[in-house]
């Protein structure tokens, strides 16, 4: 709350199988919205500054399919997929995520359901994700596999993208 | 409780709100049980409790002195959390420093728009 401009992302643990990620923007929530949702845009931003997007796809509604591939200057390709399951224009999107990479018989395929909230005050948006990981197998699956830097077959998440871009 | 038996690792550990208060207790040095129920405020068997937690997972490490038993952090079994939470802090600060600034063009164009259509 005290963090009067661009501060960092912060990541907490709220319960044993969530991560919230949170981070605030000096833009009205429309905008950051926007930014979240709109392919160009999200090509912009979502490599982390570890490579390249090379595919962002959005159909955004209910039931429709998302889809963001990232490439490393080397190489390497990560690609998640997921499906939204509630989108409430400028405030909060629900959407299943899995990653490519992951073995199909881990429970990984499952992925985690992330909410996207965006809040509005005075001008600037709280933007939490909550990532809600289905069992303490999968968690357990993200955590292990996030600690084996340049594990490339592992399961999950962003911070897969987090590693392997590296 | 049934669930410490499942989850008792360092990720529960410090995904238990008290439990974390009892880390951040001991990060400033070594204490007895009975300081932690007072700077926790919590019944001593609830802090126990936690400990016997902290303590399967060796995130404390325990040591007898006389009477008294005395509980002291052991860094090195949060480490690979603590780094793991790190590392996924920064991707998504990066990501979001980009973020942020796409958000400043969007802002421009907008103010632009008067003028600019």
């Amino acid at each position: 709350m005290a963090v009067a401009d661009s501060g960092s992302a912060t990541v907490t643990l709220p319960t044993e199988e969530q991560i919230l990620i949170t981070r605030e923007f000096d833009a009205p929530k429309r905008l950051v919205y926007q930014a979240w949702t709109t392919p160009e845009l999200v090509r912009r931003w979502w490599h982390a500054n570890r490579g390249e997007v090379t595919v962002a796809e959005i159909d955004l509604r209910v039931g429709g399919a998302w889809r963001y591939v990232a490439v490393t200057p080397d190489g390497f390709e990560v690609a998640f997929h997921g499906e939204y399951r509630e989108v409430v224009p400028n405030e909060r999107i629900v959407a299943t995520e899995v990653y490519e990479g992951a073995p199909q018989t881990d429970g990984a395929d499952e992925g985690t359901l992330n909410t996207a909230t965006f809040t509005e005050l005075d001008g600037r948006t709280t933007l939490t994700t909550l990532v809600q990981a289905p069992s303490l197998e999968v968690r357990d699956a993200i955590i292990a596999s996030g600690m084996e830097a340049g594990m490339q077959d592992a399961l999950m998440l962003l911070e897969q993208v987090a590693r392997s871009l590296r | 409780m049934a669930r410490a038996a499942t989850t008792a690792d360092a990720f529960n550990a410090i995904a238990e709100p008290r439990r974390r208060e009892i880390l951040d207790a001991l990060a400033g040095g070594e204490r007895a049980v009975n300081d932690l129920v007072a700077v926790l405020e919590l019944p001593q068997p609830q802090v126990s409790k936690h400990l016997r937690v902290l303590r399967e997972v060796e995130a404390v490490l325990v040591r007898h002195d006389g009477r008294r038993r005395l509980y002291r952090l052991n860094g090195p079994a949060l480490k690979p959390i603590h780094d793991w939470v790190k590392d996924y802090e920064r991707t998504w600060s990066e990501r979001f420093e980009q973020l942020n600034v796409v958000l400043e063009d969007l802002k421009r164009k907008e103010e632009g728009d008067g003028s600019g259509r």
